[in-house]
């Protein structure tokens, strides 16, 4: 397959990404890093390049009222949010997975007040993980215009029929020009395909009820469906993925594994950390260190069967996380991480990083490596350190 | 793998357009089959402040997403930023840094402010370029121009070429004309210590 090598930021990508699956609807309200993105898609529709309707809320609550709305009534439908447009969103965010509606989301991962900060961290999707969406992360522009083209898919294959959120790191990946590969119009709009809703709120054929009252009567079976859905949602996600590496050649799973076939010491992280963590792993590497990297692409579903199997052997694992559990037992990728890890026998120790996008620096990676290399040597580390803070 | 990177690092002040350039200049090597990466450093966003700006170009794809700390080339879009330290222009430098700056001043001056031992400076009065070529005071195209002849990332007509791309539906031919001949004049008048 021909594709075009282009520089593009992370938000004009994943804007392309979502013109080419011809969305009917898109409902947003602008944030820091997201607006952008928006901007570019509404000139796409300003130029006549797309004839998705754009519904401008005056709210993040109601873009996505908006989009459940849309989605219920039949139509392909997407938004987008940052941070605090996000956490405004909530009640609402569990109602469009709770109803089972295909939305596609871009959130440009920014953290959540206060204080008032516009850069990158993972806090937002975390306050998010139980709402009932797949969670997709990127660790550039690539693989957030990817991301945004397979999510189409994964959405509304009848096995699922979940929501899903596309993840990529605010600023640095958002408003970062970075090369990428995009497909032509036609052969993304061929992998995509056209959308099939199962029910539509507006055929009085085939009439339906959305959102009654679900008391004790119903309420839990329907939890049940949903999370059924999850159980079926791997294997779909893996199946698209293959055919996605057919069309371009670029191979997608639960998660990225660098250079871990004989790792003793693996790293875990979501986002675009894992690109500079790649560098200096290969300098440790030509030091003789055996050092890997395991860099997650689905946070929700989170694919603890596979982490056992890949984790299982090592001589240390560490998580990083780029947000903080205030209370818990360190950052979620950490728990979760431990957690599938439970009787492996591998000591696992976490970091928590690069909050209020703190610069995430090669420095930073190199420290990671030399305290895993100490607890692969009967060192002692605490479960949760704090990695380029000033203590 | 790294393979062999250039690193530059801008310092200008807001609408000044080191943003443009900084990601201008990432795109423009994709077309002699480089890999760029480009992107300012964002803060409080305001016309006449402080800010840098990042462009990253390479044989390989490059993977990292961190800030830019022991930059090859420091291009400077104004001067007066060379007597605030807090703007940090010699941060991470070493005596192989290479200094491009806008100033009507001369490379021993520049040298001597920058207190820099061997630095390499180059010098180029962009303002007064972008004055004549474009009619307003915005020096990055001329200082892109200017970069070229201190590294051969592309060649002046492979940069004009991507300048046309870049500009050509947004901006009239006059701002394209005036964008060309600033590259071309910058190119040509850089003065070297």
């Amino acid at each position: 397959m021909e594709q075009k090598l282009v520089a593009l930021s992370g938000n004009e990508a994943v804007a392309y990404a979502f013109k080419q699956a011809r969305p009917h609807v898109a409902a947003a309200f602008p944030i820091t890093p997201q607006t952008e993105m928006m901007h570019k898609y509404a000139d796409f529709v300003a130029n006549g390049e797309s004839s998705t309707e754009m519904i401008l809320v005056e709210s993040e609550h109601s873009a996505m009222s908006a989009a459940i709305g849309s989605a219920a009534a039949g139509a392909r439908t997407f938004t987008a949010t940052s941070s605090a447009g996000f956490a405004l969103m909530w009640e609402v965010v569990y109602i469009a997975a709770s109803l089972r509606l295909p939305i596609c989301m871009a959130l440009v991962n920014r953290a959540l007040s206060g204080n008032i900060n516009i850069h990158c961290d993972h806090s937002d999707s975390m306050g998010g993980r139980d709402a009932g969406w797949i969670h997709l992360f990127s660790e550039n522009a690539q693989e957030s215009y990817d991301n945004a083209i397979m999510a189409w898919r994964i959405a509304e294959h009848m096995d699922v029929r979940l929501p899903v959120m596309v993840n990529y790191d605010g600023f640095i990946i958002s408003h970062t020009a970075d090369a990428l590969y995009m497909l032509p119009d036609d052969a993304a709009w061929k992998f995509i395909g056209k959308y099939n809703p199962a029910y539509t709120l507006l055929n009085p054929e085939k009439p339906i009820t959305v959102g009654p009252l679900d008391l004790t009567d119903y309420y839990f079976e329907h939890k049940t469906s949903q999370l059924a859905a999850y159980e079926k949602a791997p294997a779909i996600i893996q199946q698209v993925s293959d055919e996605f590496a057919e069309l371009t050649g670029r191979r997608y799973g639960f998660a990225e594994e660098y250079r871990l076939d004989d790792a003793d010491l693996v790293m875990v992280l979501l986002g675009s950390s894992a690109g500079t963590c790649k560098d200096v792993i290969d300098q440790y590497r030509e030091k003789g260190v055996k050092v890997g990297l395991l860099k997650l692409r689905t946070f929700r579903p989170f694919p603890a069967a596979y982490l056992a199997k890949v984790l299982g052997g090592r001589k240390a694992v560490c998580v990083l996380d780029r947000s903080a559990s205030f209370g818990g037992q360190g950052g979620p990728l950490f728990m979760e991480t431990r957690s599938a890890m439970y009787g492996l026998q591998v000591p696992v120790h976490g970091y928590i990083y690069g909050l209020g996008g703190r610069d995430f620096d090669l420095r930073q990676a190199a420290t990671v490596i030399e305290n895993l290399q100490k607890v692969a040597a009967g060192g002692e580390l605490k479960d949760i350190n704090l990695l380029g803070v000033r203590l | 793998m790294s393979g062999k990177m250039v690193e530059i690092r801008w310092h200008a002040r807001g609408g000044q357009g080191a943003k443009t350039a900084a990601m201008f200049v990432a795109e423009a090597v994709l077309t002699k089959g480089k890999f760029g990466q480009g992107f300012p450093e964002y803060g409080p966003e305001r016309r006449g402040a402080p800010m840098r700006g990042f462009t990253r170009i390479s044989d390989v794809p490059i993977r990292r997403h961190c800030m830019i700390e022991n930059p090859g080339i420091v291009i400077v879009l104004d001067s007066s930023l060379l007597d605030s330290p807090a703007a940090g222009v010699t941060a991470g430098t070493s005596k192989d840094t290479v200094f491009l700056v806008n100033t009507t001043d001369s490379p021993a001056a520049v040298a001597k402010k920058l207190n820099v031992k061997g630095a390499k400076v180059h010098t180029v009065d962009a303002t007064g370029i972008a004055l004549e070529t474009i009619g307003r005071p915005i020096p990055n195209m001329p200082m892109v121009g200017a970069l070229l002849a201190v590294d051969d990332l592309l060649t002046v007509e492979e940069l004009k070429s991507a300048l046309v791309d870049q500009l050509g539906s947004k901006f009239s031919q006059v701002v394209i004309d005036g964008n060309l001949a600033a590259v071309d004049r910058a190119n040509k008048e850089l003065v070297s210590a």
